[in-house]
């Protein structure tokens, strides 16, 4: 059975661990040494590489796939729908050019769909060296059970060390099948890749514990290592002069294949009003609010800027705002020029969210807050004092514009 | 007749975490374990369906011995029977082991026409076990469903969100879905409910209860680990604005017309 095992005898009782547990799992006992409370232990091991004496080990071995040596290269999972690209793909293609020069392996993306082959050009603007396509009439409507079978036949094929895909419903919904039938591992919603060089590890770090802390997550003994990215969290930069890269046509067989779910026909396309993800300007409500009708202020602020409300969880959770402009972890990941937060404290999964904003203004009666740590502009203070001043100021501006 | 399974889990209610200023670390005293929200939607929905089309309720549910009460909720909501999978030996399980081990306590269980699931945990937030237990019954699924439309002919038709539209699917049962937040309001249990429920059995589930390849389990079925948690440290880059709230709001509204966004 797993467990944590501490040794007595390296163990100084410094408390590292202690502050390192999620779980509430670790205590020092009388003699000053560090004891698990087995019961209370979730074996996440975040106290294994916390502890500066290395007292901690993990009992209970992982089994390790034998040809793992034999998987190179990062590939990305290019979503498209009806023929178009989602920018997830070249956010995340910009990213893993990185992470493919610090592994000295090749970067490559995976297309299906039908009469896709003229997105092959757009994925190699983005740096994609080789791109494998699998184009037929039969695939022209995404299915998690199709594409997760041709997925994990490529896989098993050409063995990627690591596969990226888009976090958006899709391949929130694809991803895991793929995961199950490959039997390794998978990181929803990563925030931040990077290279272990020396190990030749991909370093997945993500919001966790609902979003209160991060946590860097490996796939050190199975392959290919993969992981989600929500679209925004990457910025998609096309290389001037891309290298011409190989076009592989994959044969389309499903000949051994009936999915058991498939998408009749989209019913309701989004209305095209501003959506949060692409404003400019965003002004966010958060716990500081009181009341539905204090809450409104933000909207008031908003139209007057041209911009689009935002909100952090509580306030959803409130009631005050819907889930489409939710902004963090569990919603939106957003980068609007300006983002004005008001009454929001800054939880991590609320930051993670609006962090790569060009500015932030932040607006909050507690000095305290996390807020202020990323904010480029603070103001102390009660938003429903504040608000109100500032939409009459901005007001009074506009009208004297006028009269110029 | 549907018989209805609905996974359900115990988190941590980490809106109420708070993070130290000082030492920067999580401050976990008094957090209480909740059911996780998005899972009433999905135990409300499997009672309508139940009420609609007749048929059984039952809780699934993997976790320590506590997560007991996580299945008397959902008995005191209306649910019919309820199992939790605890032993020490599923301890340590990723979104991976997690999946497989559920799959096999599934198996178990029998015919199930419909695994309903929330959408995602509040704790982990990954939304990948539903999928994964999918696929490893060899079952269809469909993610973010807003509207279980109708059930006919071994089918079931739901409106499911994407990213840019919602579209109609239908999936043979049976299936494994998982729903959106808000596609009804769950019930509050009556007092006499939650009585009731004290006094319902949950039957426990160990690991010698269940076919399982142990390779498969806890920490040897987990291929991912974690190498490190931690509190970020963000830069302080800016600056508070000084003076009395209008002197404030002056400043900045300086900086916006500065900025050309006035």
């Amino acid at each position: 059975m797993a467990r944590i095992i501490i040794d007595k005898d390296l163990c100084t009782g410094c408390g590292s661990c202690i502050s390192a547990c999620l779980y509430d799992a670790l205590e020092l006992n009388d003699d000053g040494v560090a004891v698990v409370d087995a019961d209370k232990c979730n074996i996440c091991r975040a106290c294994v590489s916390e502890c500066p004496f290395e007292a901690i080990s993990v009992e209970g071995a992982q089994n390790i796939k034998d040809d793992k040596d034999d998987y190179h290269g990062i590939w990305v999972y290019a979503e498209q729908w009806d023929g178009k690209l989602h920018d997830v793909a070249f956010e995340l293609l910009t990213e893993a050019r990185q992470l493919s020069a610090d592994l000295g392996e090749d970067l490559s993306a995976v297309l299906i769909g039908h009469n896709v082959k003229s997105d092959a050009a757009e994925l190699n603007k983005f740096g994609a060296n080789n791109i494998y396509l699998f184009d037929d009439s039969t695939l022209a409507i995404p299915n998690e059970e199709t594409y997760a079978y041709l997925m994990a036949d490529l896989i098993t094929k050409y063995k990627p060390a690591v596969v990226l895909y888009g976090a958006t419903a899709f391949g929130r919904s694809l991803a895991p099948r793929i995961a199950a039938k490959l039997n390794t591992g998978l990181t929803a919603d990563c925030t931040f890749l990077s290279i272990d060089k020396e190990r030749k590890l991909l370093q997945q770090t993500r919001p966790a514990f609902g979003g209160n802390v991060m946590a860097t997550i490996l796939c050190p003994e199975h392959r290919p290592q993969m992981a989600t990215v929500r679209p925004k969290v990457f910025k998609k930069e096309a290389l001037s002069s891309p290298e011409k890269c190989n076009v592989i046509i994959e044969t389309v067989n499903l000949n051994d294949f009936e999915p058991k779910s498939h998408i009749i026909e989209v019913v309701g396309f989004q209305n095209k009003e501003l959506r949060v993800e692409d404003a400019e300007i965003v002004v966010a409500g958060g716990a500081g609010f009181a009341c539905q009708e204090d809450f409104a202020l933000t909207k008031e602020l908003a139209d007057l800027l041209g911009g689009c409300v935002g909100a952090s969880r509580a306030a959803v959770d409130a009631g005050y705002a819907s889930h489409p402009n939710q902004v963090g972890q569990t919603g939106k990941v957003i980068a609007p020029k300006i983002y004005i937060a008001c009454g929001i404290a800054g939880a991590i999964q609320h930051l993670v969210g609006m962090e790569n904003s060009d500015f932030i203004i932040a607006i909050n009666n507690d000095p305290d807050a996390s807020i202020f740590q990323i904010a480029d502009i603070g103001i102390v203070g009660d938003v429903k004092v504040v608000l109100p001043k500032l939409i009459e100021k901005i007001k009074s501006h506009k009208a004297k514009q006028l009269a110029v | 007749m549907l018989n209805i399974v609905v996974l359900v889990k115990q988190v941590p209610n980490t809106t109420q975490v708070k993070i130290d200023p000082v030492t920067n670390n999580l401050v976990r005293e008094g957090v209480p374990s909740i059911v996780n929200p998005y899972d009433m939607y999905a135990i409300e929905e499997a009672l309508l369906l139940k009420e609609k089309f007749g048929g059984k309720v039952s809780i699934l549910s993997m976790g320590p011995a506590q997560a007991k009460e996580v299945i008397k909720y959902a008995m005191a909501m209306g649910a019919d029977d309820g199992i939790l999978l605890s032993d020490r030996a599923f301890a340590g399980s990723d979104t991976l082991a997690t999946s497989y081990t559920l799959s096999a306590a599934l198996s178990k269980m029998g015919k199930a026409d419909l695994v309903l699931c929330g959408k995602q945990a509040a704790d982990g937030d990954t939304a990948q076990v539903p999928a994964e237990l999918a696929e490893y019954l060899g079952m269809g699924c469909i993610t973010y469903v807003s509207k279980i439309c109708d059930i006919a002919d071994g089918k079931i038709t739901v409106e499911r969100t994407l990213d840019f539209a919602e579209a109609k699917a239908e999936v043979s049962m049976p299936a494994v879905l998982t729903l959106n937040k808000g596609i009804n309001e769950p019930r509050l249990p009556r007092l006499k409910d939650m009585v009731k429920a004290m006094y319902m059995s949950i039957q426990v589930l160990k690991s010698n209860d269940l076919t399982l390849d142990e390779k498969r389990i806890s920490l040897s079925g987990s291929p991912t680990q974690v190498m490190k948690v931690f509190s970020p440290e963000r830069k302080k880059s800016g600056y508070v604005l000084n003076g009395s709230s209008d002197e404030q709001v002056s400043a900045l509204v300086g900086e916006l017309i500065k900025r050309e966004i006035i």
